[in-house]
């Protein structure tokens, strides 16, 4: 017997189509099977559940390309399970791990392992990326060929920079070969030692700075190795100024590369790191208020293709130390929607373009059929009201860790309904808060 | 109103950086009649009687551990010095939990060293009592800012007007930043004079002019302030050698001539001789204060652990009348 559910009364809203307009969707067995302004005149099918929208934004499920899910190896700080439960309570219906767990995804026996416990957990689709080098130790690549097969995405060090150049110029030839991606922290690590952004504030703190140059060295050096391998490049988290411009010169001359932020590059600025905020700490830094708005600017000219939520979660022993000895990290899962319903709201995007770059972009740079609303697809979908107001509470979030630096802040958006292959992952009426 | 009936306005002693400068003021002051009271023969006052200070140590520290021992034990309170090795720390959470277990042991006063940034207001934040910084990291020292101004005033009067240069390692000095601050604070001018490899970014924006020529950075200087430049530090990192180093930034008669003919020389110790000072000119009397700032350092220690163990708005109840008239004749020597 198929399984039929009715939305209606939505503003459906799909960025690949450009569609934005009331309307209804209905999904059988998992699948889109029909949506538009007038899908319900006609009468709603026989046997449908119904879901009345309430107005409320019907869009496709976020996709986020960037999760550190701490399985296997850290399962105190975040599960797959939890990370799950935390996706869809953030309206994310996919999420695509990285690939710095212990041991690392290295190993098609990890990616295997990955999707064995993802079917187990059952809420959200997860994928995930391979390293672009054994153990992430930035010496041998891996085997892009058959970890691809096995379903990696695309290849990375996760949050190692692959540091020698002669690595990186391999890894994108042969990674050519099967047009696979390859993913850099683009920062230079000689030069990032630091803890937080160099400047005032660092100086201010006694804290050692990494100067922003560090990404553009690093960024610089891939792109001339992209140019000279034709190897296709993804520079994740961009975070300042001069590396956003240099890709958005790099896209004007034609190169074919790509990169993404997350959404504490452009809520946050380096003064969130206040009194020594372990919270605030994150790899790259948060940057200056110039540089803060420079990725605000590139996620609006489309500089910036994808935001990510570059979830890294982190225990409170990781975190409850002098600076410089915690871990870097942010939990964002939970708010990946409304820190970019933020800029939304501030009349820097469309709502339109925000849910872009977090659904279509995604999908298309890692060859995924999904993040769209069209009949046959998937449906994974996300009901959200973008004019709800709530606080964030850290403590109420569904991942293992609570390391996030805004707690507290007043946001805007709420999820309502996360559905993956047409059934309800989440429902915010039924959830405990 | 007797420097004995005034509060300080804040619980701990984290850094120079907030502190106005009439709380600076006072406590210069309160130091100034604890100077007088450690060049008498019978020093012990009972000021801190039935407190408890602990010296916690998570760096190594000889003058300053013995300082604030010193001060304390003067004052009268109980002392208790506790040295951690950075290397048996196992990080996190020993960190907090020795915090946390020296709290409950009910102290008065804590004085806390250690290497990171930030970590000594981490700490404050998990105890009941107040707490001194005695340097975190490359944050604050604020006591020794505070000897270093106490110096100065005893020897010039004043600190208002003077120029002051800081020369050395500023990058990874937390004595810099202290008196950075408080220099400012107080209405000095303040220069930095180093290699910029031992500058920190956007130093300009804490208020100082920048040198990286030692005779143009001392040139009419009243106040030369040497910085001690950490042997790890001094081949090839952050300076290519130690000759070299000496040669551009070692303080020398031939440099020291740049500044005012009445220009004094200061260092927090402990000193590299040959490496940030020639070794003749840190002993010559009559221009260097360094021997000095180590007396003026317990009586800073001393008004700072008076103060902070003040009740807020209760005036100190002194054991000694004789005590309250030693208190005010400080000034100058």
């Amino acid at each position: 017997m198929t399984r039929k559910v009715a939305y209606l009364n939505a503003r459906l809203i799909d960025p690949t189509s450009g569609l934005d307009a009331p309307g209804g969707l209905l999904t059988e067995d998992g699948k889109i099977a029909g949506l538009g302004p007038r899908l319900f005149n006609a009468g709603i099918p026989e046997g449908a559940e119904r879901i009345d929208c309430g107005g409320a934004v019907l869009a496709p499920g976020l996709i986020d390309m960037r999760v550190q899910l701490c399985e296997p190896g850290e399962e105190h700080k975040e599960d797959i399970l939890s990370a799950s439960r935390a996706a869809v309570a953030g309206g994310v219906t996919a999420i695509v791990a990285l690939p710095d767990t212990h041991p690392p995804i290295d190993d098609v026996a990890l990616v295997e392992f990955i999707a064995r416990r993802a079917r187990e957990a059952k809420l959200v689709k997860v994928f995930c990326h391979a390293a672009v080098t054994r153990g992430l130790a930035g010496l041998e690549i891996t085997e892009i060929g058959l970890l691809q097969e096995a379903g990696a995405l695309a290849f990375t060090d996760g949050r190692h920079a692959v540091a020698s150049a002669a690595v990186m110029a391999r890894a994108l030839t042969y990674a050519q070969g099967f047009n696979a991606l390859i993913m850099q922290h683009p920062e230079e690590p000689s030069l990032a030692t630091g803890d937080m952004n160099a400047g005032e504030m660092a100086t201010r703190l006694g804290l050692s700075g990494i100067r922003a140059e560090a990404e553009l060295v690093m960024l610089e050096r891939d792109l001339t190795l992209a140019a000279m391998t034709g190897g296709r490049y993804h520079a994740a988290h961009v975070s300042t100024a001069a590396a956003i411009a240099r890709i958005r010169r790099a896209k004007a001359e034609g190169q074919p590369v790509t990169c993404d932020t997350a959404p504490h590059y452009f809520a946050l600025n380096e003064l969130a790191v206040g009194d020594w905020r372990t919270f605030a700490k994150v790899s790259p830094p948060l940057r200056s208020e110039e540089d803060r708005q420079a990725v605000v600017a590139g996620l609006a000219d489309g500089t910036i293709d994808v935001i990510a939520s570059d979830h890294s979660p982190q225990d409170q022993d990781s975190k409850r130390l002098p600076f410089a000895q915690a871990a870097p990290g942010i939990i964002g899962l939970e708010t990946l929607l409304p820190l970019t319903l933020e800029l939304v709201e501030q009349g820097k995007l469309t709502l339109i373009a925000a849910l872009d770059r977090l659904t279509r972009r995604p999908a298309e740079l890692l060859g995924l059929k999904l993040g769209k609303l069209a009949v046959g697809t998937p449906a994974d979908l996300l009901l959200f009201d973008p004019g709800r107001a709530w606080q964030v509470d850290a403590s109420r979030f569904r991942s293992k860790s609570k390391n996030t630096p805004f707690d507290g802040r007043p946001l805007q958006g709420r999820v309502l309904r996360t559905v993956v292959d047409g059934r309800s992952v989440f429902d915010a009426d039924a959830a405990s808060d | 109103m007797s420097l004995n009936d005034l509060s300080f306005p804040h619980r701990h002693l984290l850094g120079i950086e907030g502190l106005s400068p009439q709380e600076i003021g006072l406590i210069l002051d309160l130091s100034d009649s604890y100077v007088q009271t450690n060049r008498q023969r019978e020093k012990k006052l009972a000021t801190l009687r039935g407190r408890t200070l602990i010296n916690l140590f998570f760096e190594t520290s000889t003058r300053t551990r013995i300082s604030f021992e010193l001060a304390g034990k003067r004052l009268g309170a109980d002392v208790i010095n506790i040295s951690v090795a950075s290397s048996s720390i196992k990080k996190g959470e020993t960190l907090i939990d020795t915090a946390m277990t020296l709290n409950a042991m009910q102290p008065d006063v804590l004085a806390i060293r250690h290497g990171d940034s930030g970590a000594v207001k981490l700490l404050s934040e998990k105890v009941d009592c107040a707490v001194v910084n005695a340097g975190d990291g490359s944050h604050e020292h604020p006591t020794q800012a505070l000897l270093d101004a106490l110096t100065i005033r005893r020897r010039k009067g004043r600190l208002q007007g003077l120029t002051v240069a800081i020369c050395g390692d500023v990058r990874h000095s937390r004595v810099a930043r202290s008196n950075i601050y408080l220099l400012n604070a107080v209405g000095a001018r303040v220069r930095v004079v180093a290699p910029p490899t031992l500058l920190p970014s956007a130093i300009e924006r804490l208020g100082v002019e920048v040198f990286h020529d030692m005779r143009r950075g001392l040139d009419g200087c009243d106040i030369v302030m040497m910085l001690r430049l950490q042997r790890e530090r001094m081949q090839g990192t952050f300076v290519p050698s130690v000759r070299e180093y000496f040669h551009f930034w070692g303080l020398d008669y031939a440099k020291l001539a740049y500044a005012k003919p009445d220009a004094l020389i200061m260092h927090p110790g402990p000193m590299n001789r040959g490496v940030e000072i020639d070794s003749v000119l840190a002993d010559d009397i009559d221009r260097s204060v360094i021997r000095e700032q180590v007396e003026m350092g317990v009586a800073v220690r001393m008004a700072c652990l008076d103060l902070l163990t003040r009740a807020p708005g209760e005036a100190r109840n002194r054991p000694a009348s004789a005590e309250a008239g030693r208190l005010r004749s400080g000034e100058g020597r």
